[in-house]
């Protein structure tokens, strides 16, 4: 029975990463433009709008959530290894005594 | 390491007030001839890129020395590296991709630069994967990873300047007028301040790991 015992956090965690490098991947392929295969003619032209501003927003907001993001995950983590070490080092030393 | 503890909180602060204060910079930088001001990404994108490529040779090196002297604390260091470079490398893999959007009509392009950044940052999450979920052994391979996944940096950067390429190469940085060089110095300096500290706070997580890992080791004794 423990042979097959999964740990839920370790495959969450796997899937997380597999998924999140097969979006990254996929998005590239999907994204990228197709190639042209036929010219049509129109009347009118229209007005070239790809405005900047708004992907210049999103690019400085991701920065800010990623870092922001990281260095808060990193202060939790740190602050669960350093608890979970003192607790840790508290029993050894009452089985010391 | 007491002494690096201790420098985090004014790293860490050094790096907020610049951080605050690099936008206004950024927004009073002039607006470039060719692309426009979707240009202005350039001060964070190269500034994250530069973060990542420390992160792989901080990963590189510290692997290699562990490869060589079997050092834990090279081994901490190495995964702390391989970590910032995953971080700041997917900034770059997300800036990057607005920025070539408007700049070049196109979300990604398969050329050089690119597609080694992308590997690079692919290694660096395959070594932690590997760190993870390697099991006992695996400090071993993943710093066999760590090297090789350094070792592309170099090809990387000098990239541009060697391939056909629509991305713009390392000349552009030497060649900034001093309103543009300005706003990128310091958005450049406030990046590597953020970088010390994480790394440092980073490596005392993996040795608190390690230390964790003993104590539960002795305590089963």
């Amino acid at each position: 029975m423990s042979r097959w015992k999964i740990d839920r956090r370790k495959l969450v965690a796997t899937l997380a990463g597999v998924a999140m490098t097969l979006v990254l991947c996929a998005s590239s392929l999907v994204l990228a433009q197709e190639p042209q295969n036929e010219f049509k003619p129109m009347t009118e032209v229209p007005i070239e709008t790809l405005p900047a501003m708004p992907l210049l927003y999103i690019a400085y907001a991701f920065v800010w959530v990623a870092l922001l993001g990281y260095v808060f995950m990193l202060w939790q983590r740190v602050g669960r290894v350093e608890r979970e070490l003192a607790e840790v080092n508290e029993k050894l030393r009452s089985a010391r005594r | 390491m007491r002494l690096a503890n201790r420098v985090v909180p004014f790293l860490l602060l050094a790096a907020a007030a610049m951080f605050v204060r690099a936008p206004f910079m950024i927004e009073a930088a002039p607006i470039e001839s060719t692309m426009g001001v979707i240009q202005k990404i350039f001060y964070f994108h190269v500034p994250s890129a530069a973060a990542s490529f420390l992160g792989a040779f901080v990963c590189g090196i510290a692997s290699a020395i562990y490869l060589w002297r079997r050092s834990r604390t090279a081994d901490h260091l190495a995964v702390s590296g391989a970590e910032l470079a995953v971080v700041f490398g997917l900034i770059v893999l997300v800036t990057g991709p607005l920025w070539a959007r408007k700049a070049w009509g196109v979300w990604w392009q398969w050329d050089v630069r690119l597609t080694m950044t992308l590997v690079m940052w692919m290694i660096f999450v395959a070594y932690l994967l590997l760190r993870r979920f390697g099991g006992p052994g695996s400090e071993v391979l993943s710093a066999a990873v760590g090297v090789f996944g350094m070792a592309l940096v170099p090809f990387i950067y000098v990239s541009v300047n060697y391939w056909r390429t629509i991305h713009p190469n390392t000349n552009v940085v030497r060649s900034l007028p001093p309103e543009m060089s300005e706003p990128f110095r310091w958005a450049m300096i406030a990046f590597m301040l953020l970088f010390a500290a994480l790394l440092i706070v980073r490596t005392r997580l993996e040795a608190g790991r390690a230390a964790l890992e003993e104590a539960y080791v002795s305590l089963e004794d």
